[in-house]
């Protein structure tokens, strides 16, 4: 009971602080991590302490019957719980934040709770949801209107231009209650570069259009989103791709070259991870619009989860859905920093330059850093992952009997000797990773990348179109 | 209040879960969100490429017998009942249980997990692990990183020191033996959170 009361004032304690005075400047903390408490030991670790409890008399490492049952932990534990899998879901909130929505835990809500639960539900659904739904009309209304009106005036009036994309932007934050605090605004991105940020909602364009502006890529959509985009491509240049021309990857880098080189256009705004994920961390970047070879400048946005969860978790809800959870959410908070501008250097290629620029990201934003490449929503992983845990495991069996003259595989650990010396690894900030085996899979993996990059072969893997924001 | 008493609501003989497995109402609730994230295409049932979805469990060199541990033999498809049962025994052993013989042993308990852990390597269910099952688990852990004679000297070893009663096999008793001094309900535990 008395547990339960401290939650209680917890929730509270949360809603009072709804109104943020002056959000922090500092990156927030990482998330909590998971529904298991994860031993953070490494395979060779657990084994060795397999062997102390077991009954080998030698020193000698060996292959001991107990030691599948590391395996077949860790294979339930990621039953249980994996690190991929949970970035497309929401992020779980400590304390709740009066939406049924984020309600996860079988605790008892009291009569007290309920009340406010009450209360806010009114304020939310009967007063600002129908506010926010003509804002967001009357928003994209003038969108439409003002940019077809402005198309037709001759190409000298991009000032005009400029200023209309910023008013519906700004009509249509203000829709959503966007409370958003950029930081670092000198290093906004501009013209001739590309922007870069990580994707955790569609929403994301219309925060960061709503202090410059860009030109946008995708699909063109039929429907309302199709009229919007043919809308805005008459008054200011934004790149649209048919369909077809989605998985000509030439054709893409080509057009997207040509419009950093006309330096009188606005920079591009890309997101490089391709699909939506859930704010907590950040994955892989898509290689290609990192080779196009102009200045980067990335741009981490976090959002406040507090205050409604503004991850658009496709496979759950369809666009309209998520609009109305939106805007019947309490508000959208988020932060925006802008980091200083990169470019690649010398002997780095196109994937190096985008694990370096991710990585800053996820730093400046608090995000984990993570390997993984978000596709894997809808797809499987490589082999090559299978092989390096078999590799770790027979390190500890055979690795130290050298003396005993059998041929073990020499090339696997030489190999990483030398290839640590041609990477720059030491460019890499330390990233918050759990675990140990991440950490060398993600060495072998850059490792597997840069020799297949030699080799001039292109795995499925990293083929796709990678400059699409993913909806 | 809120959306866990509709989720308890949706899962069929709770209180029966709650008494076989020890879990909480709490953690069922859990582990039915997570089924259904499974789920993916909704059928109120986990089939094998369900499981080869999750990353982590697909690089695991012992991911498909772990999978398989799952499905009695013969069965396509896992419910709900099913993957909270086989879940259950990685919860940590209860300490306070009194020892009562007259009760059926608890499916987390020292034995249960010793004989989930068996079962993984006895893979045709006949009762000892033969020298091919032990090798075929050898092989899925190495591969290619070790040579097939070192696999084989591997194989023997062991069932010289495990087996006790010379017949080139190693029964439940034996495996139980030559894991008496490890810590079973650390090894093979999950902990939850909440």
């Amino acid at each position: 009971m008395y547990i339960s009361h401290l939650w209680e004032w917890q929730c509270l304690c949360c809603c009072i602080n709804l109104v943020p005075l002056s959000p922090p400047s500092l990156p927030p903390s990482l998330p909590p991590s998971g529904i298991i408490a994860k031993e953070l030991s490494s395979l060779e670790q657990e084994i060795q302490e397999l062997r102390a409890s077991g009954t080998t008399l030698s020193s000698e490492p060996e292959f001991e019957m107990a030691d599948i049952m590391y395996f077949c932990r860790r294979g339930m534990e990621s039953i249980v719980d994996d690190e991929v899998t949970k970035r497309f879901s929401a992020q779980e909130l400590e304390s709740w934040n009066l939406l049924t929505r984020s309600n996860y835990n079988a605790r008892h809500i009291s009569l007290r709770l309920s009340v406010l639960w009450g209360l806010g539900l009114f304020i939310r659904y009967g007063f600002l949801l129908p506010l926010r739904v003509t804002l967001a009309a009357s928003g994209i209304g003038l969108l439409v209107v003002l940019t077809t009106i402005v198309g037709f005036l001759p190409s000298g009036w991009t000032y005009l231009s400029e200023k209309i994309h910023l008013m519906s932007y700004r009509i249509c934050v203000r829709s959503l209650t966007a409370i958003i605090t950029y930081h670092n605004s000198e290093n906004k991105p501009k013209n001739g570069g590309i922007c870069v940020a990580n994707h955790t909602t569609p929403i994301d364009v219309i925060i960061l259009a709503n202090d410059g502006c860009y030109s946008m890529v995708g699909q063109i959509h039929g429907g309302l989103i199709g009229v919007v985009q043919r809308a805005m491509v008459k008054s200011s240049p934004h790149i649209w791709f048919e369909r077809s021309e989605v998985k000509d990857r030439h054709l893409v880098a080509k057009r997207l070259s040509n419009h950093v080189a006309d330096k009188t256009k606005h920079p591009i705004l890309i997101f490089p991870e391709g699909t939506c994920i859930n704010n907590t961390s950040v994955m892989m970047f898509k290689k290609g619009s990192f080779e196009i070879g102009c200045t980067v400048y990335p741009v981490a946005i976090k959002y406040d989860p507090r205050f409604g969860d503004a991850f658009w978790n496709s496979s759950k809800f369809g666009m309209v859905n998520y609009l109305l959870r939106m805007m019947s959410s309490w508000a959208v908070v988020c932060s925006v920093w802008y980091l200083p501008p990169m470019s690649r250097e010398e002997g780095e290629d196109a994937v190096q330059f985008a694990n370096r620029v991710k990585a800053a990201i996820a730093t400046q934003g608090g995000l984990v850093d993570l390997l993984w490449d978000g596709g894997l929503k809808r797809g499987k992983v490589k082999n090559t992952f299978k092989e390096e845990q078999q590799k770790l495991y027979s390190k500890v069996l055979v690795g130290d009997q050298e003396d005993q003259g059998e041929d073990r595989p020499q090339e696997a650990e030489e190999e990483e000797g030398d290839q640590n010396e041609d990477r720059p690894l030491e460019d890499y900030t330390p990233r918050p990773l759990e675990d140990y085996t991440l950490r060398l899979l993600e060495h072998c993996s850059l490792r597997l990348q840069g020799e297949e990059e030699e080799r001039g072969s292109e795995t499925p893997m990293r083929v796709g179109v990678p400059l699409l924001p993913g909806y | 209040m809120g959306s866990t008493n509709s989720t308890l609501s949706k899962i069929p003989n709770v209180e029966e879960l709650v008494q076989e497995t020890g879990f909480t109402p709490a953690h069922i609730v859990r582990l039915y969100d997570r089924f259904e994230a499974l789920d993916k295409e909704k059928t109120g049932h986990l089939r094998p490429q369900d499981f080869g979805a999750i990353n982590r469990l697909a690089i695991n060199p012992i991911g498909d017998r772990i999978i398989g541990a799952f499905f009695s033999p013969g069965q396509e498809t896992v419910d709900f009942h099913s993957f909270v049962r086989i879940l259950a025994h990685f919860r940590p052993a209860d300490k306070k249980r009194p020892k009562d013989p007259s009760m059926p042993e608890p499916v987390n308990s020292r034995t249960s997990k010793l004989k989930f852990a068996f079962q993984l390597y006895d893979q045709d269910k006949d009762g000892k692990i033969s020298r091919a099952e032990l090798l075929q688990v050898l092989r899925s852990m190495l591969e290619m990183q070790v040579t097939e004679e070192q696999l084989e000297s591997i194989a023997d070893r062991t069932i010289q020191e495990a087996d006790l009663d010379t017949d080139d096999a190693i029964s439940f008793e034996e495996f139980r033996k030559s894991l008496e001094k490890v810590n079973i309900d650390h090894k093979m535990s999950i902990r939850f959170l909440r």
